[in-house]
């Protein structure tokens, strides 16, 4: 399947955040969508689900345009994690990840749901969990319950507005990992809005770069990530290391002293 | 990571979940049906609770009656021809022409308020959130202070008229309070839901416009007591203390549809309620229409709520605390919660309804005032608790 985003313009009141965005995600790629604080990556993922509808341009995937969809149609083509998420206390585990079967259950859960429920807790690896309420969590663990309703959702895309934030290294690791196993694995989509340019450059497929509105680059990460490019858009020096696991970037000091903000 | 380093380990993760998936699937099926025994239990424990409540409360009041004499005359209602009425005539007529409506309306109006409670606690992501919230309580008790005020002087000599309905003596004036109470109660829904339109209904626009609605009405009950006479002063000052005045086979043959047709409105809502726990995006993004879910929750909240309080008055509480302790108990799954918090509500109110009938025998206490006893101990004993961050 093929998401393309065809010049579409995004605003809050008079404020323009996006301008003539246009790209394309297929089955089967990790798209890593990378910008300063500010720069709309959280408005384009909003945009891509359409709980943001664009004020210009569309969303299609393989020729359907996304706002034209049937909610329930959309839900199983799309999945949403946001940057936020909300719980309500005395939910456990295991009844929020069965929410991500809501496109497919009217009343009750069958076999089948509650098989994906536990895939995603096992991929997830928070099985051992699954009766505890979400808000004697930690918050690390309460983001991968987030991330298995989404796998529980079983969309053809996935849409991640900065998955791994509140995880530790071993989370974060792992996290993107399973997301790129999930994607390669099951031929799924996946565009995650992200800080960390070592896991973009180390788990996606391709980069999307957005700057002054609109996209500043977009292409494999090794080609997009440079360390102009990386001047350009966070206005900080780096260079870039090659090693036996693959290549890494290393930062500097912000070029004029200050972190870029948006 | 080089393509070897991904390979090797997704293998050892494929092997890992292939091996384990069995056992883990099992094991989450295991949780899932202990959990849902949890709240099947609870729904049925309830309901026998219940049951044993209101025979007990036919037995007790100003007259007791034995138990035994209390299931005879429900028997022989039910079954004339199996079970012989009991020795005392009057025992059948205390028990099916007062106590047994009385009944019936606080089960009634206890679940209303509960499982309204749950529900707009759910659709606006509160805990501390009540039918009353949006300004019902006010606007419904102004509807009856407009109808004690001003319906003698609007309608003259009619105010004290009645007429027949089911066999029943209705007087125009209750049908006036009833009337006045209900709608009058229904338009602060509409009123909050006008106000908050220009936000595309957001929780906070809409907790904050029923408290605006709110401060208006009380402004009005001020208003209509200010003007009211003695008689109508005391009078207004009973109803929104809260009591089971309207209690009549009239007004139960009236609620019982209105609050099942609800219940079953709101447990069809009960799978977009649970996915909006996770937040408006989320529960859009899983195919929900939240806008219309909110204003659907809202109106039939209001309706069954306004639909109650007209025959009782304003008794509070009962949709704070009936859904806590029921999640407390089976968690957040508005499947079973909507069923459990009504029945709890049914309890809750039924238990002190008895109360204010037997405290002072034989004179009666209004709920009300039981209920904003109870209700006030609860929450400073939820609040205080050790677990009360649980709360929020």
């Amino acid at each position: 399947m093929k998401l393309t985003v065809n010049n579409i313009s995004q605003r809050y009141g008079s404020n323009e955040v996006l301008k003539d965005v246009s790209f394309s995600a297929c089955s089967g790629e990790v798209v890593a969508l990378l910008g300063p604080n500010g720069s709309g990556k959280s408005t384009l993922i909003k945009t891509l689900c359409d709980l943001m509808p664009p004020k210009a341009g569309k969303v299609d995937i393989d020729g359907r345009d996304v706002a034209c969809l049937q909610p329930i149609e959309r839900a199983k083509l799309i999945g949403y994690v946001p940057q936020n998420v909300q719980y309500a206390p005395f939910t456990t585990v295991l009844d929020t990840v069965l929410v991500g079967r809501r496109p497919y259950v009217q009343w009750s859960y069958s076999m089948d749901d509650l098989d994906m429920a536990s895939r995603a807790m096992e991929t997830m690896d928070i099985l051992d969990l699954r009766g505890r309420y979400v808000n004697e969590l930690s918050g690390g663990q309460r983001q991968r319950v987030f991330i298995a309703r989404a796998l529980a959702q079983s969309p053809q895309f996935y849409l991640f507005d900065e998955p791994t934030s509140s995880l530790d290294l071993k989370h974060q690791l792992r996290t993107m990992r399973i997301m790129h196993e999930v994607v390669h694995g099951q031929d799924r989509g996946m565009i995650v809005a992200m800080h960390d340019l070592n896991l973009a450059l180390r788990y996606s497929d391709k980069v999307l770069m957005l700057k002054d509105k609109g996209v500043y680059a977009y292409g494999r990460p090794e080609d997009v990530l440079t360390p102009e490019a990386i001047h350009d858009v966070y206005g900080v020096e780096s260079f870039i290391m090659e090693s036996e696991r693959g290549l890494f970037i290393v930062p500097d000091e912000p070029s004029d002293g200050t972190c870029a903000e948006g | 990571m080089s393509a070897e380093g991904v390979r090797g380990s997704g293998l050892k993760e494929a092997f890992r979940l292939i091996r384990g998936n069995y056992i883990e699937r099992e094991g989450v099926i295991g949780t899932f049906n202990a959990s849902r025994r949890k709240k099947v239990i609870m729904v049925i424990t309830l309901s026998i609770m219940l049951v044993f409540v209101a025979v007990v409360a036919l037995g007790v009041g100003a007259v007791d009656i034995p138990a035994l004499d209390t299931l005879k005359v429900l028997g022989h209602h039910f079954f004339p021809d199996w079970i012989d009425a009991p020795h005392q005539e009057y025992y059948s007529t205390i028990i099916l022409r007062s106590r047994m409506p009385r009944i019936i309306l606080a089960a009634l109006t206890g679940a209303s308020l509960a499982m309204a409670g749950v529900v707009m606690q759910g659709i606006l992501h509160n805990p501390l959130v009540s039918p009353f919230t949006l300004g019902l309580s006010s606007a419904a008790s102004f509807g009856a202070a407009m109808a004690l005020v001003l319906g003698p002087v609007l309608l003259g000599s009619a105010y004290f008229g009645h007429f027949e309905l089911l066999e029943e003596s209705i007087t125009n004036k209750n049908l006036l309070i009833i009337l006045m109470a209900f709608i009058v109660g229904m338009s602060s829904v509409v009123l909050v839901l006008a106000i908050a339109r220009t936000h595309r209904l957001s929780q906070s626009v809409l907790v904050l416009s029923g408290v605006v609605v709110n401060y208006l009405f009380s402004a009005g009950i001020s208003f209509m007591k200010y003007i009211s006479d003695d008689s109508a002063l005391r009078e207004v000052t009973n109803w929104l203390m809260g009591s089971m005045w309207g209690a009549t086979w009239g007004s139960v043959t009236v609620l019982i549809p209105i609050v099942a047709v609800c219940f079953i409105l709101m447990e069809r809502c009960a799978v977009d309620l649970n996915t909006l726990s996770g937040g408006d995006d989320v529960a859009r993004n899983l195919g929900v229409n939240v806008r219309r879910l909110r204003i659907h929750c809202l109106v039939i909240s209001a309706f069954v709520t306004s639909a109650c309080l007209a025959f009782t008055g304003v008794i509070g509480f009962i949709g704070l605390m009936a859904p806590h302790i029921c999640k407390m108990i089976i968690g957040n799954d508005h499947r079973y919660l909507i069923p459990a918090a009504a029945l709890m509500g049914s309890l809750i109110l039924l238990l002190s309804d008895t109360a204010a009938r037997v405290i002072m025998r034989p004179v009666e206490l209004p709920v009300g005032v039981i209920m904003y006893l109870i209700g006030g101990a609860f929450f400073i004993w939820l609040v205080t608790r050790r677990s009360g961050r649980q709360l929020a």
